[in-house]
């Protein structure tokens, strides 16, 4: 009978912890909204407006709540901070592949986003860019770049109805730049976005269907270019103008209809990639926000993923080690055998060492973590567990970290050091936010240390055999995690 | 190839007993069928009247070159041939097998078309045009709005002939098309595109195909509901290069 209790418990304990994975693809809260805005950060808070006016605020970046305010109505947004203003460009119409396609991007400027605050006001909106009824173009799906190398604005419009379009804006007043023409830069696209990096330009956009819920096949493409007008080529040389994009996102987790991709720099090596997903079964279908960490590989973006609950070795990229409770290493015994001989009679197996065979060795208490060699002993496993009920970041709730099947729990100390206390309390010092860097590996922050609040340490190694919390450093390897299932 | 032939000719065989019906309800005009969308060059005056001009040339008489990048631009198109679906996400391969295996004219897959020739779909007359694209992708929604004939719920017949100077093994036809599509050569079926398509090129290609020494074939068929609709073709050889030492005719 306890066993079946026991199994029912364990059974429910697996079925939470897959709704708590799943859910934790996209964000909390009430994050219903359709083409969203590349995420805006303003004033601690953050923001993104989507089709149809208004849009959605988050105190954290995890859980998402209507509020943020946007006129003018119309489709399919986007937002750029530019000195110490935020332009928002959107369409004044609604495309549809049936529709006349006449259509008109405006620009409005507002000094904040924060609906409460003084200086909230929208700017007149004026028109930017247009296509007429019929055209080989539809001018909705706005998307705005400020280029890094040269200071210009550029703004690129349009959807599955013709070409892509590029004008290029004053940055300065959010109007378009006297006497430019547009360019052509990708067909068959829709929802564009741009982006720079490294001496290459990046034309993002959608293929796919568009608003058919679990049925849509939205996915986010993307093509490069070493110049903004292009032309945009995908990985295998194909132009963008031919129909070409190589994919960044499709559907997955419960999730349909990834689109109107928008990049977020949190960091130096920590990016974001915000989109919408047409559907989210877990919340009847309805189109959600969702944010994935943005990584870069071999000159290409693509969507990385939050570490998935479950249980790990925790491994420093400096030298390989895992992190472990530094207790007394126990051996397992075995039979020894000559190297050369043959192996009389049937292969036993190894069995893992478990838990229970060790845990009354371990001291109880707070403990020292350290950095060893990893060889799947218990105090080397670490299970990984998102913990919602404490908030989050933007692109995951923060995770407890406890060693597997108890409930020592990986804590920040008031020294800026590491270690174990014996029970998970959802003390700010034991929640953990586990980033995925641009290169795939992870940081891994505490959500603060006692004595130390506001200095964003992370988890570091100082050796290779000791871990400890210090300031993140993307071109050192000191500062970066892998999460091995192994 | 052969049972394929065969195969298609029993198909079409039944396909034309039942062709009445079916072409009754395909070409139902938009006065006669409530769910065929107007063409919208018709009902208002829009701001961008599209000209033939514009994505086509007229073909003259005789063969053509093919550029380096290998797209087939020289094609007799069919005027639009009436299937209303309000979405193109009911392209399903079913769909598409039933709908444009289907005969809806006579000559359909065997007679090579002739320019400005009229064929019978239902009540309606449609007219074959002899054009050259003078972009790599024939751009069929603009050919329908030239011609003010309906641009949604449509189905396009598009043919050519290609010259070749010898066999050229070992080749693979490339499509891509905005929507679905369904592409022959020399009676055999090459190349399905189902689903709610848009045009990228290289989309989909063949098995390793032969095109033979001499006239070749190619009848394609595009279905659109609403939105854009265009095509391009070409062959690539084996190392995914264009092939082009061939000529497209209009005799």
């Amino acid at each position: 009978m306890i066993m079946k209790i026991r199994n029912i418990i364990s059974g429910t304990a697996v079925s939470l912890a897959l709704a708590s994975s799943i859910s934790a693809y996209s964000q909390s809260g009430e994050p219903y909204i359709h083409d969203p805005s590349t995420i805006m950060e303003c004033d601690g808070k953050y923001y993104t407006f989507g089709t149809g006016g208004g849009g959605l605020i988050s105190e954290d970046g995890w859980n998402w709540y209507p509020g943020a305010v946007r006129p003018g109505g119309g489709a399919a947004p986007d937002a750029i901070k530019i000195g110490d203003r935020y332009l928002i460009a959107y369409s004044a119409t609604g495309g549809g592949l049936g529709g006349g396609h006449a259509g008109k991007v405006l620009t409005m400027w507002n000094k904040t986003l924060d609906p409460s605050s003084p200086d909230f006001g929208f700017t007149e909106p004026i028109e930017v860019a247009h296509s007429l009824d019929d055209e080989d173009c539809d001018a909705i799906d706005a998307g705005l770049l400020l280029d890094p190398t040269t200071g210009r604005l550029w703004l690129s419009y349009g959807t599955y109805f013709g070409f892509i379009r590029l004008v290029e804006l004053d940055p300065a007043t959010g109007a378009r730049v006297e006497g430019n023409e547009p360019v052509y830069i990708a067909i068959d696209c829709e929802a564009t976005d741009l982006m720079y990096r490294d001496g290459w330009y990046y034309l993002l956009g959608t293929h796919g269907t568009c608003c058919d819920g679990p049925n849509s096949t939205y996915n986010i493409v993307v093509g490069r270019s070493r110049n903004v007008t292009g032309p945009y080529l995908d990985n295998i040389g194909r132009d963008m103008l031919q129909g070409g994009g190589k994919m960044l996102l499709s559907a997955g987790n419960h999730k349909t209809g990834p689109g109107h991709f928008g990049r977020y720099i949190e960091d130096d090596g920590v990016e974001k990639m915000s989109f919408h997903y047409e559907a989210d079964f877990d919340r009847g279908g309805r189109s959600v926000l969702a944010v994935l960490p943005l990584l870069w590989e071999n000159g290409w973006p693509i969507a990385g993923e939050p570490v998935k609950e479950g249980v790990y070795e925790i491994e420093s990229q400096r030298h390989g080690y895992a992190l472990e409770l530094a207790v007394d290493f126990v051996r397992i015994p075995y039979k020894r055998f000559r190297f050369w001989e043959k192996t009389e009679g049937p292969v036993e197996p190894l069995k893992s060492q478990t838990l229970d065979d060790v845990i009354d060795t371990w001291p109880e208490g707070e403990t020292k973590v350290r950095l060893g060699d990893y060889m799947f002993r218990p105090h080397q496993r670490w299970s990984v567990q998102p913990v919602p009920e404490y908030g989050g970041y933007l692109d995951a709730p923060y995770y407890k970290i406890v060693i597997d099947g108890t409930n020592r729990a990986l804590t920040a100390t008031a020294e800026a050091e590491v270690a174990a206390v014996p029970e998970f309390t959802g003390a700010p010092e034991q929640l953990w936010r586990i980033e995925q860097l641009t290169d795939g590996t992870y940081r891994i922050m505490p959500k603060s240390v006692p004595g130390h609040e506001g200095e964003d340490l992370v988890l570091v190694s100082v050796a290779d055999s000791t871990p400890s919390l210090g300031k993140f450093d993307m071109s050192s390897d000191n500062s970066k995690w892998r999460f091995r299932d192994r | 190839m052969r049972y394929s032939f065969i195969k298609r000719r029993l198909i079409l065989f039944f396909v034309l007993l039942t062709a009445v019906s079916v072409n009754a309800r395909a070409a139902a005009g938009p006065s006669g069928d409530d769910n065929v969308p107007p063409p919208r060059q018709t009902d208002y005056e829009i701001q961008t009247p599209t000209y033939l001009s514009d994505y086509f040339t007229e073909s003259k008489k005789g063969c053509i070159g093919t550029e380096s990048d290998g797209f087939i631009r020289r094609w007799l198109l069919l005027e639009p041939i009436s299937k209303p679906n309000r979405s193109n996400t009911v392209f399903t391969d079913s769909y598409i097998n039933h709908v444009l295996d289907s005969v809806y004219f006579k000559g359909q897959f065997t007679d090579i078309p002739q320019n400005g020739k009229k064929v019978k779909v239902g009540k309606h007359k449609l007219t074959w045009h002899a054009l050259d694209s003078r972009l790599f992708n024939v751009k069929l929604y603009r050919f329908a709005a030239a011609l003010k004939k309906p641009v949604y719920g449509v189905i396009f017949i598009a043919v050519t002939v290609i010259d070749c100077p010898e066999d050229i093994k070992d080749v693979r036809m490339s499509v891509g098309s905005n929507s679905a599509s369904k592409w022959w050569l020399n009676d055999e079926e090459t190349v399905i595109l189902s689903g709610d398509r848009r045009m990228v090129a290289d989309d989909c290609v063949s098995k390793r195909l032969t095109l033979r020494k001499g006239r070749n074939i190619i009848w394609g068929a595009v279905i659109n509901g609403p939105g854009m609709s265009d095509f391009c073709v070409r062959f690539l050889d084996e190392n995914g290069k264009p092939v082009n030492n061939f000529t497209t005719c209009f005799e």
